[in-house]
């Protein structure tokens, strides 16, 4: 395999440059951006929540998360009306790129969830793609199971668990 | 670290190697249907008695181990299920010298059934251990005496490989207790977990932890040699499976594609080829990639999830799990790829399926109205039994023997820990780690 140094080169390259992070854990902390591992949440880098075109605006005034039920990747109502406010948010600031993580609940076996989660993180893909947004934007990662926002072992966590967040790169020069 | 095997065999040429052992005669073979027999596939088990005295230690470095040997090798067969010991403070009989002839009666006094003495040297940072197994009631040895030597730090080494002669001889089955676990190991808030891959002994001894904790790693899977693990590993901020090479950690990604994420690797029998998942667009398809060549093969291609492959042990084919009919469910196909075949039909889902090291089941984690049970099957899906349940069972991995499944268990709101089950559905056991930990697998017997 002498190839695999400089396909891991290669991904290194790819990965974007400073990751504004709307969630609780992912980009800084395992190691997308330049900050590397540990580096946590850069809540300086989502800018002001007053301004339409920040990133904090993004995660709290357009909603950067939709949510499904169990085994699904199906988007309801709520869940689309969502990614169309984000859509139009991206059309209005193409500056920004943007990763959309999968995740799935703790009630389904490892291996299964990442597949599901990235099931999820495409629908989501598609779906801002029919709305307009260039594919080349956007990435996906999957979590399966491993980053839930809600620990507690009952459905009213679960529920918020499985969810497709939308991360926005700052300054990605996309 | 090598660890030297010496056997009086009942052959001519072994006879001149066992007078480099004097006293170490090799005793006949007893007939499978001698009295002193576990049969592990019968229903009830009454644990078999067993006196462990302390080992003699024929010199003054052996001084040290002569008591540890004896604990852990305790350990290993009563946590079997099987075993009971008798303790010290009820013996009779005081072993004293290794090759002095046994008193049985002193040992049947105490309802022992099966009596292990042994002897252990050390000096400049070598040693030997050597022991006998006797039927207590029919007054024999059980097999010859055998010899380890090695490295005083493998001192627990010495005292698996005994426990595993111990236990095949009055069993008729492999051993597994010289073997390790690989194993993620859990800290901080579950909302933010920190893993880290992390090797230990079977019993839960010599952790010794493989990665930093910095990147997100789940799976870790060994090759047939026991030298190498792969894994998936959020290094890169995507899932990406890994290989590394436990002697050095040195770790390599492997077969990757930007824009795609694998996850779940396991290697063929062959040691050669890795099959995973590879998750492009929203369907994960399965693919081999062989590690000399770096030649890329897609085994699956349908617009649904399939993930989990194992080999059969002979590498012609692989169980995995898909949701193509619209649940996780089980599957064999040929290992080229090629038309599967549902295996699992019972309610609820299955998926995690696992080929035993002997070829007969395969082992999953089933879920059905909101608990999880580790389970197994006959390869043609047939002769379902499920072993456990639980808020959350998951992830089985089977001994080198095949006899003993160990798992992930979590309870509600609770830290995941590790647990080992028989494949009869007895001997639940927590193996004990520092930490909370999670996906273990088991290593093949070591070398």
């Amino acid at each position: 395999m002498p190839k695999l140094s400089h396909a891991l080169m290669l991904v290194a390259g790819l990965s974007l440059a400073a990751c504004a992070n709307p969630d609780r854990f992912g980009a800084g902390s395992d190691g997308f951006g330049p900050g590397g591992a540990g580096m946590g949440i850069d809540q300086a880098g989502l800018g002001d929540v007053n301004d339409p075109r920040s990133p904090a605006f993004f995660q709290s005034q357009i909603g950067d998360r939709v949510f499904f039920t169990v085994d699904s990747s199906s988007l309801n109502d709520n869940a689309r009306q969502t990614l169309q406010a984000q859509a139009r948010w991206l059309i209005d600031n193409p500056q920004f790129r943007i990763i959309i993580e999968g995740h799935a609940d703790e009630r389904g076996t490892r291996e299964y969830n990442v597949a599901l989660g990235a099931r999820r993180a495409n629908a989501v893909v598609e779906f801002l793609a029919a709305q307009g947004i260039a594919t080349s934007r956007m990435r996906t990662v999957s979590y399966g199971k491993e980053r839930p926002v809600e620990a507690c072992p009952e459905p009213r966590c679960w529920d918020v668990n499985r969810r497709a967040v939308t991360v926005i790169s700052v300054g990605a020069g996309a | 670290m090598s660890i030297t095997r010496r056997k009086a065999l009942l052959l001519p040429a072994a006879f001149a190697a066992s007078a480099m052992l004097p006293g170490l005669t090799p005793a006949r073979a007893r007939a499978q249907s001698g009295p002193l027999r576990i049969e592990i596939t019968e229903g009830v088990i009454e644990p078999l008695p067993i006196a462990l005295p302390d080992f003699v230690a024929e010199n003054s470095g052996g001084q040290q181990y002569a008591a540890q040997l004896g604990r852990v090798i305790s350990g290993n067969l009563v946590n079997t299920g099987l075993f009971r010991e008798i303790p010290a403070s009820a013996h009779v009989g005081r072993i004293t010298s290794f090759d002095a002839s046994v008193s049985y009666a002193d040992w049947r006094a105490v309802n022992a059934q099966a009596l292990v003495t042994g002897a252990v040297a050390a000096s400049g940072g070598r040693m030997t251990v050597k022991f006998r197994l006797f039927d207590v009631f029919s007054g024999q040895q059980m097999g010859e005496g055998l010899q380890f030597g090695g490295p005083t730090d493998s001192w627990r080494r010495m005292a698996h490989k005994v426990s595993d002669a111990v236990y095949s001889r009055i069993t008729g089955e492999g051993g597994y207790f010289d073997s390790r676990v690989v194993f993620v190991a859990e800290t901080g808030p579950r909302d933010n977990r920190r893993k880290q891959l992390a090797i230990m002994d079977q019993d839960g001894a010599n952790v010794q932890y493989l990665t930093d904790g910095n990147a997100l790693v789940f799976a870790p899977r060994f090759s047939p040699d026991g030298g190498r693990i792969l894994y998936t590993s959020y290094e890169t901020g995507f899932p990406r499976i890994y290989v590394m090479e436990l002697s050095s950690l040195r770790r390599q990604v492997l077969g990757d594609q930007p824009g795609t994420m694998t996850f779940a690797p396991r290697f063929a029998p062959n040691g050669q080829t890795v099959i995973y998942s590879l998750a492009r667009g929203g369907t994960t398809d399965l693919y081999t990639l062989d590690l000399s060549s770096g030649r890329i093969v897609q085994l699956t291609n349908a617009p649904s999830i399939a993930t989990a492959p194992s080999f059969s042990p002979d590498g012609g084919r692989v169980v995995f799990e898909s949701d193509r009919s619209g649940t996780q469910q089980l599957y064999v196909m040929a290992a080229g790829g090629g038309e599967a075949r549902r295996i699992s039909n019972g309610p609820g889902r299955y998926g995690t399926p696992v080929w035993s090291p002997r070829g007969d089941l395969v082992a999953f984690t089933k879920s059905h109205q909101g608990r999880f049970h580790i389970g197994v099957m006959r390869t043609d899906g047939s002769g379902e039994r499920l072993l456990t349940a639980s808020f959350l069972d998951e992830g089985p991995s089977w001994a080198p023997n095949g006899r003993v499944i160990m798992f992930t268990r979590e309870t509600a709101g609770g830290d995941p820990s590790l647990y080992s089950v028989d494949i009869s559905g007895r001997n639940l056991r927590r193996i004990p780690t520092s930490t909370a930990a999670s996906d273990p697998a088991w290593s093949p017997l070591l070398a």
